[in-house]
């Protein structure tokens, strides 16, 4: 059971943090939930990086709301809404998981994650060394086609992005869930998630090749879609 | 003297090279094989075309209780400020 986003609430999607934010203090309960509608799945998603189970992840989700509702008063806007909205779920994420004395502490998931051999294609995509042009794409990528970006924002494949998500090892899925989907710059991703920038990097780099190795059946060929 | 960078190097360097993040030497030496590698520049378009995909996806769904009890939240919020 879910609930869509009423026709209504697409006014604001165009409006600043300062309008929002206004009307939140204000007590407008549309633009509340429009705000829970838009940013609560990832923080889910975000949450659940750090937590054991979802039941546990929409605590925190619920936690980190009503501590938007208690810091809105103090908010002042030197990052965006969005940005603190992310940084709010990720401490109580943070709390919460060390609270529950996860077994597998960040640094050593992102260490294993990072160090691991990891190739961002497959290493069969490329000539190896007896053949005419080693180290060259022996089978290059298939053409995405005109405006994948328009395809990519459709249903279906905003859910196969979705489950790309859900299916990458732990650390990429956070760091990607930070930088790309929350936004938020990498010297933020680094101080919350304690990793180096290198390190943030190179999971970010593996997160996103492997969400386009997912994405790609999908864009070529143009019968998948 | 500038080492090779094959397609097989390339793959791993965009998100460095779309954060700013290469020696101003590998950014030139990447860009020069993008002109003539075909292979590599559709990469390139993917990566690119994928990552702004996730700087564009929002909220899928959310639960509907959960909605409702942060609505409660959010009514008991304003009732105490
Ligand atoms: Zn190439």
């Amino acid at each position: 059971m879910s609930v869509r986003l009423d026709e209504g609430d697409e006014r604001y999607s165009g409006l600043g943090d300062e309008t929002v934010l206004a009307q939140l203090r204000a007590g407008d309960e549309s633009a509340f939930l429009w705000l829970v509608d838009r940013y609560a799945p990832a923080m889910h998603k975000i949450a659940r990086a750090y937590v054991r189970d979802d039941a546990t992840a929409e605590d925190v989700v619920q936690e980190a709301w009503l501590g938007v509702l208690r810091g809105l008063a103090a908010f002042e806007g030197r990052s965006s809404l969005r940005g603190w909205i992310f940084t709010i779920v990720v401490n109580r994420a943070k709390t919460r998981g060390v609270r529950e004395a996860r077994s597998v502490p960040f640094s050593a998931l992102a260490r294993d994650e990072s160090e691991r051999d990891d190739p961002s294609v497959a290493a069969d995509r490329f000539a190896g060394p007896g053949e005419e042009w080693p180290r060259h794409w022996r089978a290059e990528p298939e053409s995405w086609g005109d405006r994948p970006e328009e395809r990519l924002m459709r249903r279906e494949l905003r859910e196969r992005i979705d489950a790309a998500i859900d299916a990458l090892p732990p650390a990429q899925r956070t760091v990607v869930l930070l930088r790309d989907i929350a936004g938020q710059p990498t010297a933020e991703v680094c101080n919350v998630l304690e990793l180096s920038e290198t390190n943030a990097r190179v999971l970010l780099h593996r997160a996103r090749a492997k969400i386009r190795r997912s994405l790609d059946p999908y864009l070529t060929g143009g019968s998948a879609v | 003297m500038m080492a090779d960078l094959d397609c097989i190097d390339l793959v791993e360097l965009t998100t460095d090279y779309f954060e700013g993040r290469l020696s101003p030497d590998n950014a030139a030496r990447l860009e020069a094989h993008l002109t003539e590698c075909d292979g590599c520049t559709e990469f390139v378009r993917q990566m690119h075309v994928t990552q702004d995909a996730l700087g564009r996806i929002d909220a899928e769904v959310v639960p509907a209780a959960g909605r409702e009890r942060l609505l409660a939240a959010f009514r008991a919020w304003k009732a105490g400020s």
